[in-house]
């Protein structure tokens, strides 16, 4: 009882943060049809710009719960102000060209983050911890956990309950799903599909930045961050079907647990259990378990 | 009118190619006078490596080359340059997979012109360039990986690694618990899974086998290099408590643990050991738990010896980027100190000219030189692979010091550490250290 219970919440821990990432991933796939590659860099400059926001509440003598505000700010900060400048200032200049030209070009805006980071915050590792031990301690048999995981698996849910609603309950929402089913013909309604383009975008580089400023009191903040998480990002919206968020959430889940599953019960394939996962999915499901079917274009 | 114009056109030409070749001469005959020795020096300036081991190292080996060319090192280093030739530094970025790394290598010879390349921290980085250098036959150092597989499974001319593999850093370890007396029925691991990882695991199995028989393995993890998240891998070494957790995690991965592991209590469950830790004390500072055991891939750092030379180069360092300097930037001047004598005997051999390649081996071939980490000796690989002293301390955060500092040191000599020449490490550990000399 006590293994399984362990192993679920561990699962969930790590499904939680990845969902929140993946999230934006998918959507951004979704509404501009783009893999982005960059999304990882949109993480790393969250977890930076948390890090310096934070840095600056502490030098306010900001009370620590107010560091919780800094790092959702260091988020919204990040999505007002580099999205805009991706997409309209690079990416819509590529907008139905080849997929695989995007990945390029989305390749190559990670690379020059990467040097972008290094030249506003150095190559220092940067620290802050302060907001992990908000919510205490919560014991659970003869585990201990932080209360910070389970705060971030709430994080993950209102997020995205707020984005499911938001694309389905509103007429922002529909707008949206329309240019998702057919911008073409979206257009053709008078939707002003460049300004969809551009909210999905900024909304998909806040999640990424929201899960780094979340994820950046667990870790030193370096160089490199964004690496590891685009990977398993990737594998996640796979899984779940690019453009899903349904599937977004049911692939972080699955992918969450099979590590989980794996670090306890074979550790040495841990690597390799994320991506068996992917695979079998992939084998009956090509498309992802949510991927709708879609109408081929004559 | 037009051929006055024509007249003074031709004189302005005259004039500009006149001044153009007194200029070709006069910076010419400089450029001659000013020789330099071109050094190729490749580390990881991106990536997750180089916040914890590339720039630190880079950094080091600039403020170093400064004092080199301004023949401000103390003796027996203070000839300027190398014997008197300027060194002119060309810095390569290490980060991109070894197929990069080869051709880079191959860059710096053919197109730089290098003189020598001294660089790379990654194991998988080091296999892969040595053989391409060795088929150029041109000069290279290996300043930091640890694979004992490079000189161990190959031989090489013109190949050289001027610091301890790293079979020392988990035979040190194991060696420090025992006469520690530290009680250990089971123990933990959780490495990376890669060559650095799997390497370090199975040099801290095969010595705990030799040192602490009746010990049994009980977790064994491996998440992957980079993972950041290490909750699930925290719970599992929650849920089967071992004497003893053992780590090699090192850089942005190791901070993520000791953060994400010191809140629910773990290093007060366990007795930690990490084998490489030191670089990142400085900054975690209070938030590393006070009583971890750690090592630091030679006698780096809190753990370096009182010398002049070591003060020198301490403060050379602390001076330059308010920080003191860790095991990254101390394997590097190590290695240049070695590379400055070696290009100064071979130039007196050579009477006073930059040496081939050949000559340049030669010199460092079971060389001897003087670091702040103590002795170095080119000891093993027929001369070609370093031995050093190394020691394991205790972390304790000093209030009033604002620091983390090492106590409970514990020095072990070269022969201690590391097999002796023409015995792998993997036999040598497996065999119970044979010919072991001066532990403490």
């Amino acid at each position: 009882m006590q293994a399984t219970l362990t192993i679920v919440v561990d699962g969930l821990a790590y499904a939680s943060w990845l969902f929140i990432v993946a999230l934006g991933l998918t959507l951004v796939f979704g509404v501009l049809k783009i893999l982005n590659i960059a999304h990882g860099s949109f993480y790393a400059l969250g977890a930076y710009a948390a890090a310096s926001f934070v840095g600056w509440g502490a030098a306010l003598k900001w009370a620590p719960a107010f560091s919780l505000v800094a790092m959702l700010l260091a988020a919204v900060a990040v999505a007002a102000v580099v999205a805009p400048l991706t997409e309209r200032g690079l990416l819509r200049f590529f907008y139905g060209r080849d997929e695989v030209l995007l990945v390029l070009v989305t390749y190559a805006l990670f690379l020059i983050l990467e040097d972008v980071t290094k030249l506003v915050w150095g190559t220092n590792p940067y620290f802050v911890s302060e907001p992990y031990a908000l919510f205490g301690n919560v014991n659970l048999g003869v585990q201990t956990y932080v209360g910070y995981d389970f705060a971030l698996m709430a994080m993950a849910l209102v997020v995205g309950a707020a984005v499911w609603w938001g694309l389905n309950r509103t007429r922002h929402g529909k707008i949206v799903l329309a240019v998702i089913h057919s911008a073409e013909i979206a257009s053709s309604m008078g939707v002003n599909v460049s300004r969809v383009y551009m909210l999905a975008f900024t909304i998909g580089i806040f999640l990424a930045g929201l899960g780094g400023a979340f994820t950046s009191p667990m870790i030193s903040v370096v160089p490199g961050v964004s690496v590891g998480v685009i990977i398993v990002s990737f594998a996640v919206v796979i899984i779940g079907g690019l453009g899903s968020i349904e599937g977004a959430a049911i692939g972080a889940i699955i992918v969450g647990l099979a590590r989980s599953l794996a670090v306890h019960l074979a550790p040495v394939a841990e690597l390799f259990s994320i991506y068996i996962v992917m695979a079998i999915v992939l084998m009956f499901r090509p498309e992802g378990l949510f991927q709708r079917v879609q109408a081929r274009k004559i | 009118m037009a051929s006055t114009a024509h007249r003074a056109a031709s004189y302005h030409r005259l004039a500009h190619s006149v001044i153009g070749a007194a200029a070709l001469c006069l910076f010419g005959t400089t450029a001659q006078a000013q020789e330099t020795f071109k050094l190729g020096i490749v580390s990881f300036l991106s990536g997750q490596a180089a916040e914890s081991f590339g720039i630190p190292a880079v950094n080091g080996a600039k403020v170093v080359i400064e004092a080199f060319n301004a023949g401000k090192a103390p003796a027996p280093y203070n000839k300027v340059g190398f014997g008197g030739v300027k060194i002119e530094p060309i810095y390569v970025d290490e980060n991109g997979g070894a197929t990069k790394q080869v051709q880079e290598l191959r860059n710096l010879y053919d197109r730089e012109k290098v003189d020598a390349v001294l660089g790379y921290v990654g194991s998988g980085d080091c296999l892969a360039v040595a053989p391409v250098a060795e088929e150029l036959k041109r000069f290279l150092i290996l300043y930091d990986c640890g694979t004992p597989r490079i000189f161990e499974d190959n031989k090489f001319q013109y190949v050289f690694r001027t610091a301890s593999h790293a079979a020392m850093d988990n035979v040190s370890l194991t060696r420090y618990l025992k006469a520690k007396n530290v009680k250990i029925d089971t123990f933990n691991m959780i490495n990376q899974d890669y060559a650095w990882g799997q390497d370090s695991k199975k040099d801290f199995t095969w010595s705990m086998e030799k040192l602490f028989p009746s010990a049994k393995p009980g977790e064994d993890l491996l998440p992957k290099f980079g993972a950041g998240q290490y909750g699930t891998e925290i719970s599992a070494l929650m849920a089967k408590p071992a004497d003893v957790t053992h780590s090699s995690l090192w850089g942005g991965d190791l901070q993520a643990f000791v953060l994400q592991a010191g809140p629910r209590g773990l290093f007060q469950r366990t007795q930690v050991v990490f084998s490489a830790a030191d670089h990142v004390l400085p900054g975690l500072g209070e938030k590393m738990p006070n009583g971890v055991i750690l090592g630091a891939r030679g006698a780096y750092g809190l753990m370096s010896p009182k010398s002049p030379l070591n003060e020198w180069w301490w403060d050379l360092y602390n001076k330059a980027y308010n920080v003191y300097p860790v095991q990254a930037p101390y394997r590097m001047v190590q290695s240049l100190l070695g590379l400055k004598l070696a290009v100064e005997k071979a130039m007196a051999a050579n009477g006073g000219k930059k040496p081939t390649p050949e000559q340049l081996a030669a010199a460092l071939r079971n060389s001897e030189w003087e670091s702040p980490a103590g002795t170095i000796r080119m000891a093993l690989g027929d001369g070609h692979q370093a031995v050093q002293d190394t020691a394991i301390g205790k972390t304790r955060y000093d209030a009033a010091k604002k620091m983390v500092v090492l106590e409970d040191i514990m020095r072990f000599p070269a022969d201690c550490v590391n097999p002796p020449p023409n015995m792998k490490s993997e036999e040598w550990i497996k065999a119970g250290f044979p010919g072991a000399k001066g532990c403490p």
